[in-house]
């Protein structure tokens, strides 16, 4: 591993990589569970160790729309939010995604409202999955601090030019203080020189950004912003390659475990997979194989790599950390059935809903889960519903 | 204009990103005169100058000529019918059709 051993929750891991990024401008409003992350960058800011202007906005809806403009009139833009912030700049993550703004968003993963939960539900990461962003999904402080580099890099990247969301779980991630391992300031530095911006704000060469599209054009737009998005994951690629190099570790779009030779498979988002992970290991002791699937890259939707990886599982427990009203089932199973109708050959799969509002995922839980697929399995047939583990009332 | 980029667009591989309009002043392109259902028709000779309705045109569709008289650019008029309502000696009818 290159770099330096240091300790650091999630948050403040994020903040020094928005630092040594050397960003120029920070819009950002406060709220639980990602405040460190905007309180550490306003320390930075006041205490001279970062040269960026920080933009101290009244409401989320004013951070991303703040963001938007210093973005495109040309400067390295960091924001951060969770859970009800997002939800409050939902509109605007659509149209810093369509004016190809390069900014890049912490998220610090949590329930949405009601009963008012400060802890981790995915339901903030979904919510903004249609709208154009690439996400990325830590498992751990290191991941958080990696991806939160390499989105800058990925983002800015003249054959992309999205606004990249980097996920890391409340309070699991953003509070927990964990080692690992810094890169030099010359080294960010040169994995992230200064950014290039294409057709900035420029009064002498003015243009129109955002005008009235109607049935005439607007279709067109969509489908250029289409294409251009779902060609950028060779790009995320060789940005993890390079960073692989650079670091010493090495990323993936989808990271397996255990999975050759196993008919059970667990998949998973987020810090989650490292219980999952050890219970595999746990099993594997015992002689029971049980694959797991987690992503790293969560748009654009990893679909080849993840038929891949499915391709040897007979049965696979999709597990959300959210529940979606009315739809077959939570979000990463929708995407993940989607996905799977164009593998040749294709397991049983099911839903489970685990882990809502900071409820922990014991190892236990996740015996019960391989233990269902199993019978799953045994019986040929899947559920209807989502499976809820970890809620009282189920057995 | 006769270097415009927007009047080259095809298909959607031709769009500049973002959904930019990369150059100036391209809504003179989109010749609005056609929205029209009601044409102001200006007699000259009831004309007095005032520039009432150059003032109170939204487009602007009436073109003020050196003397202070007025034309009517049919190009752009929606044919609203503020000029006309405005006029304080009725030197502006407004009659169906283009």
């Amino acid at each position: 591993m290159k770099g330096k051993l240091v300790g650091m929750n999630g948050d403040r891991a994020v903040a020094f990589a928005a630092k040594q990024a050397d960003v120029d401008v920070i819009s950002a409003y406060p709220i639980t569970p990602q405040t460190i992350i905007v309180e550490t960058l306003a320390e930075y800011v006041n205490n001279g160790e970062l040269n960026a202007a920080f933009i101290p906005v009244e409401s989320e809806h004013s951070a991303l729309s703040a963001a938007v403009g210093a973005s495109l009139a040309g400067a390295r833009v960091f924001t951060a939010t969770s859970s009800q912030g997002l939800a409050l700049m939902w509109e605007i993550l659509w149209i810093a995604a369509g004016l190809r703004t390069t900014i890049v968003m912490a998220m610090g993963n949590r329930a949405l409202s009601p009963n008012i939960n400060i802890h981790c539900s995915h339901d903030d990461a979904y919510a903004a999955r249609d709208t154009g962003w690439l996400q990325f999904f830590a498992e751990n402080v290191q991941e958080a601090y990696d991806l939160t580099l390499m989105a800058f890099r990925i983002s800015e990247d003249h054959r992309v030019l999205f606004p990249s969301i980097v996920n890391l779980d409340g309070f699991i991630l953003t509070h927990a203080t964990e080692g690992l391992y810094v890169l030099d300031d010359e080294d960010v530095k040169a994995f992230l020189p200064k950014k290039k911006p294409v057709n900035p704000i420029d009064p002498s060469k003015p243009m129109t950004y955002g005008p009235l599209d109607l049935f005439d054009w607007y279709m067109e737009h969509r489908r250029l912003q289409y294409a251009s998005f779902m060609s950028t994951p060779p790009v995320i690629k060789e940005v993890f390659e390079e960073y692989g190099k650079l670091s010493g570790r090495r990323y993936t779009p989808v990271k397996t475990f255990n999975v050759e030779g196993a008919e059970v498979v667990l998949m998973v988002l987020g810090s989650s997979a490292g219980t999952v992970r050890y219970v595999s290991r746990k099993l594997a002791e015992k002689g029971k194989k049980v694959g797991v699937v987690s992503l790293t890259q969560y748009r654009p939707f990893p679909v080849r790599e993840l038929i891949e990886a499915l391709s040897g599982a007979s049965v696979v427990a999709v597990m959300d950390r959210s529940v979606s009203f009315g739809s077959p089932g939570a979000q990463l199973f929708m995407d993940t059935s989607t996905a799977l109708l164009k593998a040749k050959r294709r397991p049983l799969l099911f839903n489970v809903v685990y882990g809502l509002g900071g409820r922990d995922l014991t190892p236990g839980d996740v015996e019960k889960i391989v233990m269902k697929a199993e019978e799953v399995l045994r019986r040929g047939e899947t559920p209807e519903e989502p499976v809820w583990v970890g809620v009282r009332g189920e057995e | 204009m006769s270097e415009s980029i927007v009047l080259k667009l095809k298909t959607w591989k031709d769009l500049p990103i973002g959904g930019v309009i990369p150059e100036p002043s391209t809504s003179l392109y989109n010749k609005t005169g056609n929205w029209r259902a009601m044409t102001p028709v200006l007699d000259e000779k009831k004309c007095i100058k005032c520039l009432l309705c150059w003032i109170h045109c939204p487009e602007p569709a009436i073109i003020r000529k050196d003397d202070d008289s007025v034309k009517i650019d049919y190009d752009y008029c929606k044919g609203c019918g503020i000029c006309a309502n405005v006029c304080p000696v009725h030197a502006i009818e407004m009659k169906l059709g283009v």
